[in-house]
């Protein structure tokens, strides 16, 4: 297998961006034809059998998403895209939105007809501005080649896409506070259930996917669920994006086919991240965003896929991959993924909101010499646990994976007192 | 300081049909408009008269959102990206270059008015030795100099002037 592949960003640089004649010459709308063509359940099915899982950090399988909604009675049905990518680390749907706008819109097209959807809508974060005018370029060529809007195609179907921005808040990504802020509220997340396949946007049934989840949807029509499948990982099908950073000589965003990539291709092949700059080795790696494991040396070898890594305690998450070289200290940059955390919280709930503080203060304290006790090592774990177990919403249960890992990745440094300077060798 | 006109104001609020669902929307333009950075209480009070909003959701808007300021700021926002990925790929540089550029601390604005400084949480520009922001405009990190002529263009209001600089989006 190859370690690159061209599936999500096929055209991405080579191709006009906003030209629909050259979006068709790579078989664009296509799809959307074929759809045209095939029963809701029929679509549903390639996707399932695609094994596409949910891009935007939760890997949850579109198929399953999909199948949901439209066993759910009520309409309409709306359909929402998240294009909010605020996990640090990531900048893949960035690169989806500006160089192959017509996939993702094709996607969401093929969306709202297998659920006869009036209007999707996306929700862009507030920092991508010129992101939002170009994807509203975007629609509105679509709408004028017939692609959008009234009797799409000559059909019956009828569809339009508005762009929704966002205004600075991480936990906007999370999907029910992003269906709250693109009401015009505060983006405080829901409660669960009702889910929001059943009481969404407005109140009513909504579907929630990733940029890069309905990027991959023309894909899996043209090319059949299963072909697609063949393409990744036997339990995730497809390529995924994957957003290299830190201290790496080739940062940027690479397309790897799932499981045909272990993260050593993806840290040292020549052909993405080229290795560690300035001479330097690696010292550990943090996968799919803050709220993701950080994985060290010895976790090169596993295949990058959905399972394997989660076998491994590791994640795919959102596709970030930030290489930090053994210059960095864990604990100063978990300190870092706290403070990111206790800013972005959203405040709703106790555990989060003072949790994040409290656990930005413990990795203060871990770096001051002789002052770490048993009594914090307690009260930290405790923490830990209340944090993870009775937040709100995903953003508190999943702000001390990051340092859950690296406790273990690193024993020694996350016990001050307890072990004392042998760990620091 | 610039002032927002009730007449720019009502013809923001009616490009978005005076839809209160379209709230946010509407007070990014009114802040873009400001000519300050910022939602003065005077359109607030307009906004949440004409959508029929309370004016404590307004002001929960914009206190919840951190695009959002009620005080005045520079013409264009100068943001340096201080998440993980970007503090420890030079970020505290690119931070102290432009803090030296603009002769101001982070949180504030420069005694001409045009530039005001602030930290950020990431912006999507990662791997790129601390990215910073500029308006709606992102650029790589960078040697002083290379910073400085960024911020020059914006200072002589010339697009020209920074072409193939570091632009990332
Ligand atoms: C705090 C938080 C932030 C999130 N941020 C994003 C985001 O920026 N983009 C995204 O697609 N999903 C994000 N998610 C995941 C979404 O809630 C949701 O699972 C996803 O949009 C579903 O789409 P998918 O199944 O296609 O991945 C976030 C979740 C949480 C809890
Ligand atoms: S866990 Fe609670 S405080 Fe944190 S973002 Fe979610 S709802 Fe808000």
């Amino acid at each position: 297998m190859a370690l690159l592949v061209s599936m999500v960003l096929e055209g991405a640089g080579e191709t006009d961006p906003l030209s629909i004649k050259d979006y068709e010459s790579l078989g664009g709308f296509a799809a959307l034809r074929a759809a045209f063509a095939l029963e809701p359940q029929a679509i549903i099915r390639e996707i399932t059998g695609a094994k596409l899982l949910g891009r935007g950090g939760a890997a949850y399988p579109a198929g399953k998403k999909w199948e949901q909604l439209l066993n759910i009675e009520g309409s309409p049905k709306y359909i929402v895209c998240n294009a909010d990518e605020g996990e640090p680390g990531t900048f893949k749907d960035r690169r989806i939105m500006e160089a192959v706008p017509l996939r993702l819109l094709e996607g969401m097209i093929i969306a709202g007809l297998t659920f006869n959807s009036p209007r999707g809508f996306i929700y862009v974060r507030g920092e991508y501005r010129r992101l939002q005018r170009r994807l509203a370029e975007a629609i509105q060529i679509l709408r004028d080649a017939g692609y959008l809007g009234e009797r799409i195609l000559g059909s019956p179907f009828s569809f339009e896409i508005t762009t929704i921005s966002g205004a600075g808040a991480y936990v906007c990504g999370e999907n029910s506070a992003l269906l709250n802020s693109a009401e015009g509220l505060a983006g405080r997340p829901r409660i669960k259930p009702p889910h929001l396949a059943e009481v969404g946007l407005f109140l009513k049934p909504t579907l929630v996917n990733n940029v890069e989840s309905f990027a991959n949807i023309p894909l899996v029509l043209t090319m059949g669920g299963e072909k697609f499948l063949q393409a990744g990982h036997p339990q995730s099908g497809g390529s995924k994006l994957v957003c290299l950073s830190g201290h790496v000589r080739a940062p940027g965003v690479y397309e790897v086919p799932l499981g045909g990539a272990t993260l050593r291709d993806i840290i040292f092949s020549p052909q993405l991240g080229d290795g560690i700059r300035d001479g330097r080795e690696l010292g550990f790696f943090h996968l799919g965003g803050q709220s993701g494991p950080l994985g060290g040396p010895a976790d090169l070898d596993v295949p990058y896929a959905y399972y394997p890594l989660r076998e491994r305690g590791l994640a795919v998450g959102s596709g970030a991959v930030v290489a930090l070289d053994a210059s960095v200290s864990p604990v100063e940059y978990l300190q870092k993924v706290a403070e990111f955390f206790s800013r972005e919280s959203c405040g709703k709930c106790v555990p989060c909101r003072e949790g994040n503080k409290i656990l930005a203060k413990y990795l203060q304290k871990l770096q001051i010499p002789g002052a770490w006790t048993p009594e914090d090592e307690r009260r930290l774990s405790d923490l830990m646990v209340a944090m993870r177990r009775a937040s709100f919403c995903g953003l508190g249960q999943s702000a001390t994976t990051a340092l859950a890992s690296a406790q273990k990745l690193f024993p020694g440094r996350f016990a001050g007192a307890s072990a004392p300077a042998a760990s620091e060798a | 300081m610039p002032e927002l006109s009730e007449s720019q104001a009502r013809a923001i609020m009616a490009d978005f049909h005076d839809d209160p669902q379209r709230l946010i929307a509407i007070l990014l333009d009114i802040q873009e408009a400001s000519g300050a950075n910022r939602v003065e209480k005077k359109s607030a009070l307009l906004v949440s008269e004409t959508l029929g909003v309370p004016l404590t959701r307004i002001y929960e808007i914009l206190t919840f959102y951190s695009m959002f300021s009620l005080a005045p700021r520079g013409k264009y926002l100068v943001e340096a990206c201080e998440s993980a990925p970007c503090h420890f790929d030079g970020g505290e540089t690119t931070l102290s270059h432009l803090a030296d550029i603009l002769g101001v601390s982070p949180g504030e604005t420069t005694a001409d008015g045009l530039f005001t400084l602030e930290k950020s949480a990431c912006f999507g520009a990662c791997g790129h030795g601390g990215a910073f922001k500029i308006g709606d405009e992102a650029y790589r990190g960078g040697s002083r100099n290379q910073i400085a002529s960024v911020i020059r263009s914006y200072r002589e209001n010339s697009p020209r002037l920074r072409e193939g600089l570091a632009w990332l989006y």
